[in-house]
């Protein structure tokens, strides 16, 4: 009878952990930045076809960055999650912190029973009535959960682009403010981002029952140029 | 409730009524009863096209038998952005049925980040009418209007259906009801191609008033308690409801010339 090598639970891990930070960090990040009316949302994706953010339900949202087939399933089901709550109960009762706690749990699964995790850094956000209850959870691949006050970075390169971030970050700022704050903490010194490398979205206080919408090209040159 | 997971090949896609199914949420349909159950029935409904799209116009009486049982009810609600549905028949399975629509239209868009094109939006609805027919055959009958703008046609459309989930398109007007024989007449004598919003909202007015007029389970415009009938537009900009002061204004002036009639 033979014996399979006996491999230390921490190593194996390891191995998967960086696996996953791997995969990772080989895509481009994107950034969730807390404005005045809401949440602006922008990632650096050259498609204009297969997007890193997208509606979950009608004050919440989800980015994903990584593998895109992986993060894409993940949102899919979280819109049935949302839908399906939303149907049994009200609209009221859909919200970013019970969504998070799932994705959590699902990747936590993922991440110590599969063989492969999966290659993705999520974030779940919530616009609330007011700046002050706005939620940013941002979501490992093993299924740590942070819940996150300003802003959130996820991607490769995360660090850099985070204290970047932290330099030009304020309370309250205006959402034109705080694209070109995405922007330039993304793009960092040496390069330039223009529209046509972006994917950028907002959930607005403003927009009514659905606060999520995108911003066109024409829209983001205009704050990138103010 | 845990998160839907399904694998690749077994994946119900952007189908919510399927998701249902699938979790085990789908509401218990009524397949028994004597065909006599008092429940609240709401009435007419009409959707007319016009030059920038399609008018929808519904009266907001919902009647138990002889007894009015809501007077502000809203049978004309926006299907999406850019749709809208009518609905006349048993209140409660319609209202669970505009629900149902509404979900399936906006879990689609968000699945799919596309919507849904016109075509599609009515087959919905069809196959939601006709998988009502178990509970019509007792006397729950819900007769929809669907009617919306259609960007790859640059036109306003418009369905009727049956009970069995049959649709038809039609070109000028569509009416359901009890009230609709009335209100269909109104439309169908006063309808020019290429109505202005102007001229086509004033026929959907008084499309209804004739029918509340002849029709006891149509409710008038209610200028006492301030309750008019919902009427809306449906053009490439999308859903937009006539507010009740522009309707007061209208239903005035239509009083003040039955009035000089007479």
């Amino acid at each position: 009878m033979s014996m399979p090598f006996y491999v230390a639970p921490e190593q194996v891990m390891k191995d998967r952990a960086d696996y996953a930070r791997k995969g990772i960090a080989r895509g481009r990040a994107m950034v969730a930045v807390r404005y005045s009316d809401g949440i602006a949302l922008v990632a650096e994706n050259p498609s204009n076809t297969l997007r890193k953010i997208s509606e979950i339900y009608d004050r919440i949202a989800f980015a994903g960055v990584g593998k895109y087939n992986e993060f894409d399933q993940l949102r899919v089901a979280g819109v049935r999650a949302a839908d399906l709550k939303g149907y049994q109960y009200s609209r009221d009762d859909v919200d970013a912190r019970s969504l998070a706690n799932n994705y959590a749990q699902m990747l936590g699964q993922i991440f110590t029973h599969e063989m492969k995790p999966m290659e993705v850094e999520i974030l779940v956000a919530e616009v609330a009535l007011d700046t002050e209850h706005d939620q940013l959870f941002h979501i490992l691949y093993d299924g740590t959960v942070m819940d996150e006050r300003r802003f959130s970075v996820l991607g490769g390169d995360a660090e850099a682009i985070s204290s970047r971030l932290n330099e030009s970050f304020e309370e309250g700022l205006s959402l034109a403010v705080a694209v070109k704050a995405g922007v330039n903490a993304l793009s960092g010194p040496d390069r330039t981002l223009t529209a046509d490398d972006l994917e950028v979205a907002v959930l607005s206080r403003l927009n009514g029952r659905r606060c999520f919408a995108r911003l066109n090209d024409a829209d983001v040159t205009t704050y990138l140029e103010s | 409730m845990s998160m839907p997971f399904f694998v690749p090949g077994d994946d119900p896609g952007a189908n919510f009524p399927e998701l249902l199914r699938r979790v085990g949420m789908q509401p218990t349909a009524i397949t028994t009863g004597t065909g006599d159950l008092s429940v609240p029935h709401a009435t007419t409904c009409v959707a007319l096209r016009y030059e920038d799209g399609v008018v929808m116009a519904g009266d907001r009486r919902a009647t138990s038998g002889n007894l009015i049982s809501h007077r502000s009810m809203e049978k004309v609600v926006p299907a999406d952005k850019f749709s809208g549905v009518a609905i006349a028949g048993a209140a409660g399975p319609a209202m669970e049925m505009i629900k149902l629509f509404q979900l399936q239209l906006e879990h689609y868009e968000k699945v799919e980040g596309a919507f849904l094109s016109l075509e599609g939006k009515a087959n919905q609805l069809s196959m939601m009418v006709r998988g009502n027919l178990p509970a019509a055959m007792q006397g729950m009958l819900v007769v929809p209007i669907f009617a919306g703008y259609d960007h790859r046609r640059v036109a306003g459309r418009l369905w009727a259906y049956d009970v069995t989930g049959g649709r038809y398109e039609e070109h000028e007007y569509v009416a359901t009801g009890s009230g609709s024989l009335h209100a269909g007449q109104v439309i169908k004598l006063g309808h020019r191609p290429h109505f202005s919003r102007d001229e086509a909202l004033d026929l959907a007015c008084r499309a209804l008033w004739e029918a509340a007029d002849a029709d006891s389970s149509t409710g008038g415009p209610d200028a006492l308690r301030g309750i008019y009938p919902v009427i809306a537009t449906i053009t490439v900009e999308g859903w937009q409801r006539v507010g009740d002061d522009e309707l007061a204004q209208r239903y005035a002036a239509i009083a003040t010339e039955m009035r000089d009639r007479s």
